[in-house]
C-alpha cells in the first residue's frame, strides 16, 4: 500500500502516471471513452476497408464460371478472414466505438465505469485482431471457414499453423469483448445520471445494455471451445478429434453456435439502438411504444440463446430437437416484427426529414426486413434442408447483417459525427453514399437469393459452366463493385469533412437525449454538471415543455430541467481519470502470450511455450502495476 | 426550390419501391427451370414436401413484404416534412395495436410451425414403402463420393444410379471430415458426418428419368468445390442392366495399349496407381480414391468434374493437382501434393486400361 501513498502531485517515479495531453503517448495512454470511442471506429473502419477487398477478391473470382483469379487455397482464406473480419474486427468493434462514444453522453456519465479497463479492451481487441492477421506474413492464414466445423480444424486435416492464427486471435479477442462487455453493464447499471431511470434510458443504451449481457453471457462458450481446439491441435487431446471415436465433430457446433447465435445478435442489436435513435429525430416524434421495443430487445436477448441448433438442421439432430428448434427460431420472429413495426409506427405521422442518417435508417428497416422474411423461411427445417449452406443463406445474413448492420452503423457515423468531430459529413456525399451503397447493396445480395434457390452452394471458388449460375454471379459482382465505390465516396467525405467541413453546434438535428446538450465535440469531461433527468428523451422534454406530464415514463419536469449546466458554469472543471500505461502494458502481455502459442504451434517441441510465460508474465506485471498505480494530482 | 425538393426525394422513392418489387417478383419468375441443381423444381416425393412447406411460407411472406415495406415508403412520402418549425402529433404508442401486432404474427407462424412440424416427422420416420427400399450406403471422402448398395453387392462412385419410381434410403457416413450430401431436385441435403451413421430417404418420381447433379455442401476442405456427383435416374430395366454390369469383376485387357496400361497400373515405379485405387478382380486394392472396377461407364471422372474420355483420363492422371489443386490424386510431398510423375507413354496406357473398364 505504501506505493499507492505518493503525495498527490509527484509526477516521477516508474509508476507515475503519463500526462501528455496530446501526440502518440496520449492516444496510446488515453482512458478517456471518447478517445477509445474513436480508436475502435478507426480501426474498425480499416478492417472493414480488408475485408471489403476479401469480398472484392471473392466476387471477381466467382463472376464468371472457372474463375481463375485466385487459387482453391486463397479463396478459402478469403472468405474465412472476410466472414471473421466482418464479424469480430467490424461491426463488433464499429458497435463498441458508439458503445463508448455514446452511451456515457446518453446517460449523463463522465467516463465508463472502469475507464483504464477499457483501454485494455481495446488494445487487447487490436492485439488479436493483429495476431490473427500475423498469419498473411506467415503465409498460413486461416482457411477453414469463420465457423471452423470440427473434426477438419483437427491437424490431421489441417496440419499447417493456419488453424492457429484463427483460434488464438479469436481467444485474445474475446478476452477483450468480455472486459467491454462488463464494463459497459456496470456503467450502465452504476453511473445513470439522477432521475434516469432504466425505462427512461434511451433504446440504444439500452440495446448496449443488452448486447453486454449477451457478450457476457456468450463469450465464455466459444473460449472453452477454443481451448479444447487448441489443446487438440498442440497437446494431442481429443475432444473433437474422431479418429479413435472418443471426439465428436457436433459438439463444437453446439459449443460454436450457443456462442455463435447469441452473436448474431450482438452484431444486429447495438444497430436496432441506433436506428431507434435516428428514426425519431428526424420524425420528430418519441419513439413509438417504447416500453414494448424494450421488452422486445429484451426478449430478442434472451430468446437468442434457445435457437442454436437451426444452425445445425442438416446435422442429423432427431426429429424432437428439430422441432424444438423450429419453434424457438420462428418465435424469435415475434419480437423482431414489433420492432419493425413500432420503427414504422413512429414515422406515422411524423415530420420526416430525409437526411443521409434517416435514410440509413431506412434502408436498415427496409433491408433487415427482407433478412427477416427469409429467416422465416428457414426457421422450417425442411425448408432450410433446401436453403442451408446455399448462397440463399448467404443472401439472408447479409440482409440481415449489411443492410441491417453495416446500413445502421453508417447511419450512427453520420448522425453521431457532428458531435464526434463538431463537424458535419456532406450531406450531398452522404446521399450519393447511401444510394451507391443501397443499389450496390441489392445487386450484390439480391441476387444472391437467385443463385440459392438455383443450389448455388457457398463456398466454393469455382463452379462450371452449365449450372445457370452465370448471370446472376457477374450481377452480383458488379453489385459489390458499386459497394466499393459507395465506400471511396465515404471516404472522401470524412476527408473533406475533417478539412473544411460545416461547422455544427452542439444540437445539429433537433436531438431529443442528453448527448445534445453539451457541446460537440464534447469536453473532455462531457458534463460541467451531472444533469439530473425527469423524463424520457430529457432534450426534447426540456424543448417543448409542454409535452411533460404527457406520456409514459413523462412525469412533470420542471422547465428548467436542462439549465444548470449554464447555471453551473464557470466552476473548476470537474477531475477526470489520469491516463495510464498500465492497459497498453498488460495487453501487449496477452500479444506476446497469444505470439508464444503461435510459435509452439509453427515449431515442435514445446520450447515456445516459454514466450508463452513471458507474456503471462508481463500481464501479471501489467496487472499489478495497475493496481498499484497512484493517482495524478 | 420548395417543389424541386419535394419532388426529387418522391422520384428516389419511387426507384426504391421499383426495386423492392423487381426483388420480389425476382424470386419467382427468375427461378430457373432449367438450373440443374434447382431447389424448386422436385421430382421426388421428399423434394415436393419440401416444396410444399416452401410455397406456403412464401405465399405468406408475400403480404409481409409489400405490407411492411408499402406503409413504410408510404408514410416517408406522406409525412415529409413541410415546414422547418412542424411539430407532429407526439403519440407515445397505442397499447391495443402493439398487441396486435404480437399476436397476429405468432398466429402467422404457428400456421407455418404446424406443417413444418409434420413434415419433420414425415421425413424422419422410415419410408413407408418398407419391403421394396432399395438400401444405398453413401461415404464421403475428401473430396470425393463412394457408393454402396449392400443388398445388390454393387460399389461405384461419383455417380449414383437410381430405379425411377422405387424408395431409395440412404445410410450416410463420412471416412474423414463432415461433408453434406445433397441432390437438389431430389430434395434436401443431409450432413454426412464421422462417427454416426444419417439417414434420409426418397422416391424419384417414375417419370424422373435423367441425369441430375448434386455436390458436397458442407466445407469439407481446400477441394469442397469440387466434390460433385451425378445422380442418374435409370428406368427399372434400366437400372437393373447396370446393377448387373456393375456386379461384375473388371475385365482383362488381354493385349495392346491397355495390357500396358494395366502393367502400368500395378508397377510401383510407373504408376503406383494400386496403392490407391481397387479394381475388383485384380490386385488393386487402395481404399483412398475411387473404386476403378467400372470407371470407364461412368460419364464424368475427378469427382464431377471432368468429362470422361480417355483423353481427359490421361489429362487427369498427369495433371490432376493443376486441375483438381489440393485434391489426393498426386504425389504426396510434406503437407500437399504434387502431380503424379507419370510418362506420356505411361498415363496413356493407363488412360486406355481404366477407360476400358465399362
Amino acid at each position: 500500500m505504501a506505493t499507492i501513498a505518493a503525495p498527490a502531485g509527484q509526477r516521477s517515479g516508474l509508476l507515475a502516471r503519463p500526462i501528455a495531453p496530446t501526440g502518440v503517448w496520449s492516444w496510446l495512454t488515453t482512458v478517456d471513452h471518447k478517445r477509445i470511442g474513436i480508436l475502435y471506429g478507426t480501426t474498425a473502419f480499416v478492417f472493414l476497408l480488408i475485408g471489403g477487398l476479401e469480398a472484392l477478391l471473392m466476387r471477381t473470382q466467382l463472376a464468371v464460371p472457372n474463375g481463375r483469379l485466385v487459387g482453391p487455397e486463397e479463396f478459402n482464406s478469403l472468405f474465412t478472414m472476410h466472414g471473421t473480419t466482418m464479424i469480430f474486427l467490424v461491426v463488433m468493434p464499429l458497435s463498441a466505438a458508439f458503445f463508448n462514444y455514446i452511451v456515457p453522453l446518453q446517460i449523463g456519465a463522465r467516463d465508463v465505469a472502469f475507464p483504464r479497463l477499457n483501454a485494455f479492451s481495446y488494445w487487447v481487441f487490436l492485439s488479436g485482431a493483429l495476431l490473427m492477421h500475423f498469419s498473411f506474413i506467415a503465409q498460413s492464414v486461416p482457411n477453414m471457414g469463420w465457423f471452423a466445423y470440427a473434426n477438419l480444424t483437427e491437424k490431421t486435416f489441417s496440419p499447417t499453423p493456419a488453424v492457429d492464427y484463427w483460434v488464438v486471435g479469436l481467444q485474445v479477442l474475446g478476452v477483450g469483448s468480455l472486459a467491454a462487455g462488463f464494463n459497459f453493464l456496470v456503467t450502465i447499471l452504476q453511473l445513470r445520471a439522477p432521475g434516469m431511470s432504466l425505462m427512461r434510458m434511451p433504446l440504444f443504451t439500452w440495446t448496449t445494455f443488452v448486447t453486454s449481457i449477451l457478450i457476457v453471457l456468450a463469450f465464455p462458450v466459444i473460449t472453452v471451445a477454443l481451448i479444447e481446439l487448441m489443446f487438440d491441435r498442440l497437446f494431442g487431446t481429443l475432444f473433437f478429434n474422431t479418429s479413435g471415436l472418443n471426439g465428436d465433430p457436433i459438439v463444437w457446433q453446439h459449443l460454436f453456435w450457443v456462442f455463435g447465435h447469441p452473436e448474431v445478435y450482438i452484431l444486429i442489436l447495438p444497430a436496432m439502438g441506433i436506428v431507434s435513435e435516428i428514426i425519431p429525430v428526424f420524425s420528430r416524434k418519441p419513439l413509438f411504444g417504447y416500453p414494448f421495443m424494450v421488452y422486445a430487445v429484451a426478449s430478442i436477448g434472451f430468446l437468442s440463446f434457445t435457437v442454436w441448433a437451426h444452425h445445425m438442421f442438416t446435422t442429423g439432430l432427431g426429429p424432437i430437437a428439430t422441432a424444438f428448434f423450429a419453434a424457438s427460431t420462428m418465435l424469435i420472429a415475434v419480437p423482431t416484427g414489433i420492432k419493425i413495426f413500432n420503427w414504422a409506427s413512429t414515422l406515422w405521422g411524423g415530420s420526416i426529414s430525409l437526411t443521409t442518417p434517416m435514410l440509413c435508417a431506412l434502408g436498415f428497416v427496409t433491408m433487415f426486413t427482407i433478412g427477416g422474411i427469409t429467416g422465416v423461411m428457414h426457421a422450417s427445417p425442411p425448408v432450410d434442408t433446401q436453403h442451408q449452406d446455399t448462397y440463399f443463406v448467404v443472401a439472408h445474413f447479409h440482409y440481415v447483417l449489411f443492410g441491417g448492420s453495416i446500413f445502421a452503423l453508417f447511419g450512427g457515423i453520420y448522425y453521431w459525427w457532428p458531435k464526434i468531430t463538431g463537424r458535419f459529413l456532406g450531406e450531398s456525399l452522404g446521399k450519393l453514399q447511401f444510394w451507391l451503397m443501397f443499389i450496390g447493396f441489392n445487386l450484390t445480395f439480391g441476387p444472391m437469393h437467385f443463385l440459392g434457390v438455383d443450389g448455388m452452394p457457398r463456398r466454393i471458388y469455382t463452379y462450371p459452366d452449365g449450372l445457370g449460375w452465370n448471370l446472376w454471379n457477374i450481377v452480383a459482382t458488379i453489385g459489390a463493385y458499386t459497394i466499393g465505390v459507395a465506400i471511396i465516396v465515404f471516404i472522401t467525405n470524412v476527408i473533406r469533412s475533417m478539412r473544411n467541413g460545416e461547422i455544427a453546434g452542439a444540437d445539429p438535428w433537433d436531438g431529443m437525449t442528453l448527448e445534445w446538450t453539451i457541446p460537440s465535440p464534447p469536453p473532455h469531461y462531457n458534463f460541467e454538471t451531472i444533469p439530473t433527468v425527469h423524463g424520457r428523451d430529457p432534450l426534447w422534454l426540456q424543448k417543448h415543455p409542454q409535452l411533460d406530464g404527457h406520456g409514459p415514463g413523462g412525469q412533470a419536469a420542471p422547465a428548467t430541467a436542462m439549465q444548470h449546466a449554464e447555471q453551473e458554469g464557470g466552476h473548476e472543471h470537474p477531475h477526470m481519470p489520469d491516463p495510464s500505461y498500465w492497459p497498453l502494458f498488460a495487453a501487449l502481455g496477452l500479444l506476446v502470450a497469444g505470439a508464444g502459442i503461435l510459435m509452439t504451434a509453427s515449431s515442435t517441441g514445446y520450447t515456445m511455450l516459454v514466450v508463452t510465460g513471458v507474456g503471462l508474465f508481463i500481464l501479471l506485471v501489467g496487472i499489478f502495476g495497475w493496481s498499484l498505480e497512484p493517482v495524478n494530482g | 426550390m420548395t417543389a424541386q425538393n419535394s419532388l426529387r426525394p418522391r422520384l428516389l422513392i419511387l426507384c426504391w419501391l421499383l426495386l423492392l418489387t423487381a426483388s420480389l417478383s425476382g424470386c419467382t419468375a427468375f427461378a430457373d427451370r432449367t438450373a440443374p441443381q434447382s431447389t424448386v423444381f422436385p421430382l421426388s416425393d421428399w423434394g415436393r414436401s419440401i416444396q410444399d412447406l416452401y410455397s406456403l411460407v412464401f405465399l405468406m411472406s408475400i403480404p409481409v413484404f409489400i405490407g411492411v415495406e408499402g406503409f413504410i415508403v408510404y408514410a416517408v412520402v406522406r409525412f415529409r416534412r413541410r415546414a422547418s418549425d412542424e411539430l407532429p402529433n407526439q403519440v407515445h404508442g397505442n397499447t391495443r395495436l402493439e398487441v396486435a401486432w404480437t399476436v397476429i404474427p405468432s398466429i402467422v407462424l404457428l400456421i407455418i410451425a404446424i406443417p413444418t412440424i409434420s413434415a419433420i416427422f414425415y421425413s424422419d420416420a422410415p419410408p413407408a414403402s418398407a419391403q421394396n427400399v432399395l438400401k444405398v450406403t453413401v461415404i464421403g471422402h475428401q473430396w470425393w463420393w463412394e457408393f454402396h448398395y449392400p443388398d445388390l453387392g454393387v460399389s461405384t462412385a461419383n455417380e449414383l444410379h437410381l430405379p425411377a419410381g422405387r424408395t431409395a434410403s440412404f445410410e450416410l457416413k463420412s471416412a474423414d471430415v463432415i461433408h453434406s450430401f445433397w441432390v437438389p431436385r431430389m430434395g434436401g441435403k443431409v450432413d454426412v458426418v464421422p462417427t454416426r451413421a444419417n439417414h434420409m430417404w426418397f422416391t424419384p418420381d417414375a417419370n424422373a428419368v435423367g441425369v441430375y447433379p448434386g455436390q458436397c455442401v458442407e466445407f469439407c476442405g481446400i477441394q469442397h468445390a469440387n466434390m460433385r456427383l451425378d445422380l442418374v435416374v435409370d428406368t427399372p430395366s434400366d437400372f437393373e442392366a447396370w446393377t448387373q454390369r456393375q456386379k461384375a469383376n473388371a475385365v482383362q485387357p488381354t493385349g495392346g495399349a491397355e495390357q500396358q496400361g494395366a502393367a502400368a497400373f500395378m508397377d510401383a515405379t510407373r504408376g503406383l496407381c494400386f496403392s490407391c485405387h481397387a479394381i475388383r478382380g485384380t490386385e488393386a486394392k487402395g481404399t483412398i480414391g475411387p473404386d476403378l472396377t467400372h470407371v470407364g461407364s461412368r460419364r464424368m471422372i475427378a469427382a464431377g468434374i471432368l468429362e470422361n474420355t480417355p483423353a481427359n483420363m490421361q489429362k487427369w492422371i498427369q495433371h490432376s493437382q493443376d486441375i483438381k489443386p489440393g485434391s489426393k490424386m498426386g504425389r504426396p510431398v510434406g503437407n500437399g501434393f504434387q502431380n503424379l510423375a507419370v510418362t506420356d507413354a505411361d498415363a496413356a496406357a493407363i488412360a486406355a486400361y481404366v477407360f476400358s473398364l465399362k
